[in-house]
């Protein structure tokens, strides 16, 4: 006996999930006038380093928090602490990424009315980051001098994911003798147009650039959701 | 590897989808997988396998269709391929462009079902 098939068209989003929740949050962070960055790079291209200096500059002068991604250890988080900014960490067990939904309970009991920034640091991964939004305004990726120049090109799903890049450990950059030049061209060719930004969260070379940077794309975005405020405010009903 | 857990929420839509029709039997699943969507066409089909296990979907197919990316070039103020994922720029032009039309999707767009 044979079988017929047909085959019944329907058109979901896999990721859907993933999707509403991140939406959900994006407009939570918006309505509570916090601006949101999130964290991703290979394991140890430096991170919590400079999320940990980040966190003690701009805590002067703004309210900042963070959340740590990791699959095992706290240890991120009891480093990022000693900023004195409020820091939690998620443990994600076997998975290699972060998701919405994760982000929305370890929000949980936190005021965001009460922050300018939180940053989030996603776990050392390459990859599965990439398809998963978290609801920020900002995505950094980070790839540190020790890595080689076309990291980018290796891996162009995630850079071509991000919002800027950022090259650390740049105190390293004569000893392995990285190519700076090389290393920008790699990235413009998978996000034409992206900032790139140089840090060293040893020395602390190029942290006041970073500062500077965040500061006026925090000041961009509420601008934007000000002027989305105004303009529905005018829009006849 | 994220695959498991992505080809897990396919198992799950398509159930859903198929209950919603009255509990029709699921012969393929047919996914369109953008190039830029952060999931491996091959790590997807041997998770498939193993996220059906169990499930009423035991025994079928994932068929995938690859998409490629898209990119608007302002020069040719159209909707091009882009030259490579490892060269943002438009293929007939040239020109540098981050500007992604096409080629982030994961999307369930088809059911072969048994008549
Ligand atoms: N020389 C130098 N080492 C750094 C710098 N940033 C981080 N590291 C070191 O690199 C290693 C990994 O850094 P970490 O911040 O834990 O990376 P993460 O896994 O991306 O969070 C640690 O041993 C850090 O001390 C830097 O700017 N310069
Ligand atoms: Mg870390
Ligand atoms: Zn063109």
């Amino acid at each position: 006996m044979s079988t017929q098939t047909r085959i019944i068209e329907v058109r979901q989003n896999v990721l859907k999930q993933n999707d509403i929740l991140a939406r959900a949050l994006r407009q939570r962070f918006h309505e509570a006038g916090v601006f949101v960055v999130s964290m991703v790079s290979s394991p140890g291209a430096g991170k919590t380093a400079l999320l940990e200096r980040t966190l003690t500059l701009l805590r002067q002068q703004f309210r900042v928090a963070a959340l740590v991604g990791d699959l095992a250890t706290e240890n991120d988080a009891a480093r990022l602490a000693r900023s004195q900014a409020p820091v939690k960490q998620i443990l994600t067990g076997t998975v290699c990424h972060l998701e919405a939904a994760m982000v929305q309970n370890a929000l949980e009991g936190w005021k965001l009315d009460d922050l300018d920034f939180l940053f989030i640091e996603n776990v050392g991964n390459l990859v599965c980051p990439s398809s998963y939004d978290l609801g920020e305004d900002l995505r950094l990726v980070l790839m540190s001098v020790t890595e080689g120049e076309d990291k980018p090109l290796k891996y162009p799903t995630i850079f071509n994911s991000a919002d800027a890049a950022v090259i650390t450990k740049i105190d390293l950059a004569s000893a392995v003798d990285f190519d700076a030049t090389a290393a920008k061209r790699s990235i413009q060719a998978v996000r034409p147009g992206m900032t790139i930004l140089e840090v060293s969260a040893k020395s602390g070379d190029g942290t006041e650039a970073l500062l500077d940077f965040l500061q006026s794309r925090r000041t961009d975005a509420s601008a934007m959701e000000a002027s989305r405020d105004a303009s529905a405010f005018a829009a006849p009903h | 590897m994220h695959e498991l857990s992505i080809a897990m929420s396919i198992v799950d839509l398509a159930q859903e989808e198929a209950d919603r029709r009255g509990g029709v039997q699921i012969k393929a699943v047919h996914l369109r997988l953008g190039l830029l969507s952060g999931v491996v066409k091959d790590a997807l089909l041997s998770s498939y396998e193993m996220a059906c296990e169990g499930t009423p979907l035991a025994g079928s197919q994932l068929v995938v269709e690859e998409v490629p990316v898209l990119v608007f070039c302002s020069h040719c103020d159209a909707r091009r391929p882009v030259h490579s994922t490892r060269l943002f720029c438009c293929s007939e032009c040239g020109t540098p462009t981050g500007d992604v039309v096409q080629g982030k999707e994961l999307l369930v767009v088809g059911l072969e079902v048994e008549e």
